[in-house]
């Protein structure tokens, strides 16, 4: 049986690590859903978020490869009952004469905000869960998506949970 | 003080206890070169033939010393032709530190005259490797390879140093060698519940590994052994560990494993797995792998950890404490019964054992014992002889057999044998190859007679690349596809011309004597062992099988 799972790693913050994370799950077969890197509050470690779904065995094994690589410095199974996930999307949407009160609306009601304007075409930017995003998504179907890019997850735990180097 | 970078590097090594490194010089590493010539008093240099010489030796030096093996050289090819080695020594896990030019950083990623991306290209077959883009970083990165190499797991680790890193100037200091990091505590818990699996055991079979040699603890391995009353099976990185005349000793498990070994773990109602990583070669396949044993799996790396083969218990940790904490707790056991079992498949084994040929391996690996001492290493090829010599040749001691083992690198022995000789004060050693094998490294003989090494070739001579042959024999319908080798190579006159001794030898009377010619001459000496065609490594077991698949003699016709 499969599950998704997100994990956060905190790693040091060089050129080529993420050459290093990519690479151990392209040679080890383990399936990537989305990954996302960027620095944190400490410029010397990046924090990297993994989705991945896959069996239990293989996730045992996911996670214990990833925290052998000597730039991780601390791992975690970001669990879906303490953590917050956020992925942001813009797209940019065709906008016939007549429907853009529509998608106006559309956009209020998934809290989306619009943050480009042509003369036939609305970018809009929308925060939240997967899920929520590939919904928009759905609904855009109806009409002409002209570019679409999604930042993959990111995630942090709740309240005292944080992710702290483990030097 | 004030020192460039090539000095630092040498200062560093020396101060991390490095006397002796492999390589090969060229234009990106012309500086460390400089250095190594100022300091030729506390680092002696061995120059091979080629890199991936070079980088075999220090495997082959660190898996016979235990010291982390060193090899240097220059970038492009010079880095890439110590890929094999660093794969090989990654898959064995030596400690190794690989240290490679490159161009200067002005010149990276413009495709430059001899430019390789080699932590790029090393990255999947390294523990971690660098690239130094500051001078003030450098003596540090050494240091921390040098840790990262032998702690826990042992493995390679590359340092790539463009050429003006080697130049710039910054101040040094002197420090003591590094400490290992800590190996993960093992949990009392796993303990307790190992000892409760292991009491309850009737039939309980040992599958000891590289990791106990790699970890000094053979005698904690036989001491454990003795008290729970089990049988050993080792995978071919771990046969050394146990000497051949223990009692309770049976040999390689596996495809090409001692039937009694195999049979016995299949017949086991508890393993106990020690430093070893459930191989494809030692468990065939895993679904059919002893489905009615309880596992116990013991290894310093945790992903080993139901990795390749689920277990019941897995204990993380160093061996040494683990094993004397499980051997203290379970105090001393009987199994008199399983024991009789597994002395009948041992009776059933000998008695299988049929050498058609006169002049067979048996015979020429058994001759050769008796010339050399239990000290002495024994590195190996690729191939059939390397299976004969894991069969008949009896290790004694731990660290004595050098060979590949998970990556399977035909062209391993010689440089091996090499770095082992000089690991052991030149003091004599016996290489065992193929002529397949052979033909691909034979290169090495040059750096043999330039450091007139004691090393005794030992070529089983089947004009045929022997395993892939036995393979078609009974697998694709004797179709000999490019396995015939045909070759014209005159071996003796070959070691003659690269500056030794040269003996053929067709029947066991001309080895007895070519033995005796060959054992007692100076510097390196080959032996050419003529041998069938078609002797078989027996028994064997197809891939992905198991031990009802196990095939122990040839077909007829």
């Amino acid at each position: 049986m499969t599950e998704s799972f997100v994990i956060s790693a905190l790693v040091t913050n060089h050129s080529g690590v993420l050459t290093r994370v990519s690479s151990l799950f392209a040679r080890r077969g383990f399936n990537i859903d989305s990954l996302t890197v960027g620095v944190t509050e400490d410029p010397s470690y990046s924090r990297v978020t993994v989705c991945s779904t896959c069996d239990e065995a293989t996730k045992e094994q996911i996670v214990k490869q990833f925290s052998k690589l000597h730039d991780v410095k601390k791992i975690q199974v970001m669990e879906k009952s303490n953590s917050v996930f956020r992925e942001m999307m813009m797209v940019k949407i065709a906008v016939p004469k007549d429907s853009i009160a529509n998608i106006m609306t559309s956009v209020d009601i998934f809290r989306g905000k619009i943050i480009d304007l042509g003369v036939d075409s609305i970018t809009v930017q929308l925060t939240g869960e997967p899920s929520k995003i590939s919904a928009f998504v759905d609904f855009l179907s109806q009409y002409e998506i002209l570019e679409l890019t999604r930042t993959g997850l990111t995630a942090i735990g709740r309240g005292k949970e944080c992710l702290k180097n483990r030097d | 003080m004030q020192l460039k970078g090539s000095e630092i590097l040498v200062e560093t090594l020396i101060e991390q206890g490095v006397d002796t490194v492999f390589g090969y010089p060229g234009g990106a590493v012309l500086d460390i070169y400089e250095a190594l010539y100022k300091r030729s008093d506390r680092i002696t240099h061995y120059i091979t033939s080629h890199e991936q010489g070079a980088s075999h030796a220090a495997d082959g030096f660190a898996r016979a010393s235990g010291k982390v093996g060193v090899v240097i050289a220059t970038s492009g090819p010079g880095a890439t032709n110590l890929v094999t080695g660093i794969a090989t020594a990654f898959l064995d896990s030596t400690p190794m530190v690989a240290i490679t030019g490159n161009v200067g950083m002005s010149l990276l990623g413009k495709d430059s005259f001899q430019e390789v991306d080699i932590t790029g290209v090393t990255m999947p077959i390294t523990k971690h490797n660098y690239i130094v883009k500051n001078v003030n970083d450098l003596a540090d990165t050494i240091r921390e390879a040098f840790t990262l190499a032998a702690s826990g797991r042992p493995g390679p680790v590359l340092i790539d140093i463009p050429k003006n890193i080697q130049n710039d100037v910054c101040e040094y200091t002197p420090q003591s060698p590094v400490e290992l990091l800590p190996a993960p505590e093992y949990d009392m818990e796993d303990i307790d519940k190992a000892v409760e699996l292991i009491k309850k055991a009737k039939r309980p079979f040992i599958f000891a590994g590289g990791g106990v040699v790699l970890s000094d603890t053979s005698d904690l391995l036989l001491k454990f052994a003795e008290t729970i009353d089990a049988p050993i099976g080792t995978s071919m990185m771990g046969i050394s560990a146990v000497p051949r005349n223990f009692k309770g000793f049976l040999g390689m498990v596996g495809m090409h494993g001692r039937f009694a070994a195999t049979k016995s773990m299949y017949s086991a109602d508890l393993i106990v797995a020690i430093g070893t990583r459930f191989s494809d070669r030692a468990t065939g396949n895993k679904v059919k792998f002893c489905p009615n044993a309880n596992i116990i799996h013991i290894d310093i790396d945790e992903a080993e950890i139901n990795k390749n083969i689920p277990c019941n218990v897995g204990i993380v940790g160093a061996l040494a404490p683990i094993l004397t904490a499980l051997t203290e707790k379970i105090g001393s056991l009987n199994h008199d019964e399983w024991t009789k079992e597994v002395q009948e498949y041992k009776d059933l084994e000998y008695s299988r054992i049929v050498q058609a040929n006169e002049m067979n391996p048996k015979v020429i690996l058994e001759t050769v014992r008796k010339h050399a001492k239990d000290s002495t290493p024994v590195a190996t090829d690729v191939g059939q002889h390397q299976m004969w010599v894991t069969q008949f040749y009896d290790f004694m001691q731990p660290r004595k057999l050098i060979t590949s083992g998970g990556l399977g690198t035909m062209g391993f022995g010689l440089g091996a044998a090499i770095g082992a000789c000089i690991a052991n004060n030149k003091e004599m050693t016996v290489m065992v190859t193929g002529d397949g094998s052979f033909h691909m490294n034979f290169n090495e003989l040059a750096t043999c007679a330039r450091y007139n090494l004691p090393i005794k070739v030992i070529l089983l001579n089947n004009n045929v690349l022997g395993m892939v042959r036995q393979w078609q024999t009974v697998f694709y319908d004797k179709h000999y596809s490019q396995t015939t080798l045909d070759r014209k190579t005159n071996y003796k006159a070959l070691a003659e011309a690269m500056g030794g001794a040269g003996f053929v030898a067709n029947n066991p009377e001309e080895l007895k004597d070519a033995c005796e010619k060959a054992f007692n001459t100076d510097g390196f000496s080959l032996i050419d062992c003529r041998i069938d065609s078609d002797e078989f490594v027996l028994p064997m077991i197809p891939a992905n099988g198991s031990i009802s698949d196990i095939i122990m003699k040839k077909e007829e016709n």
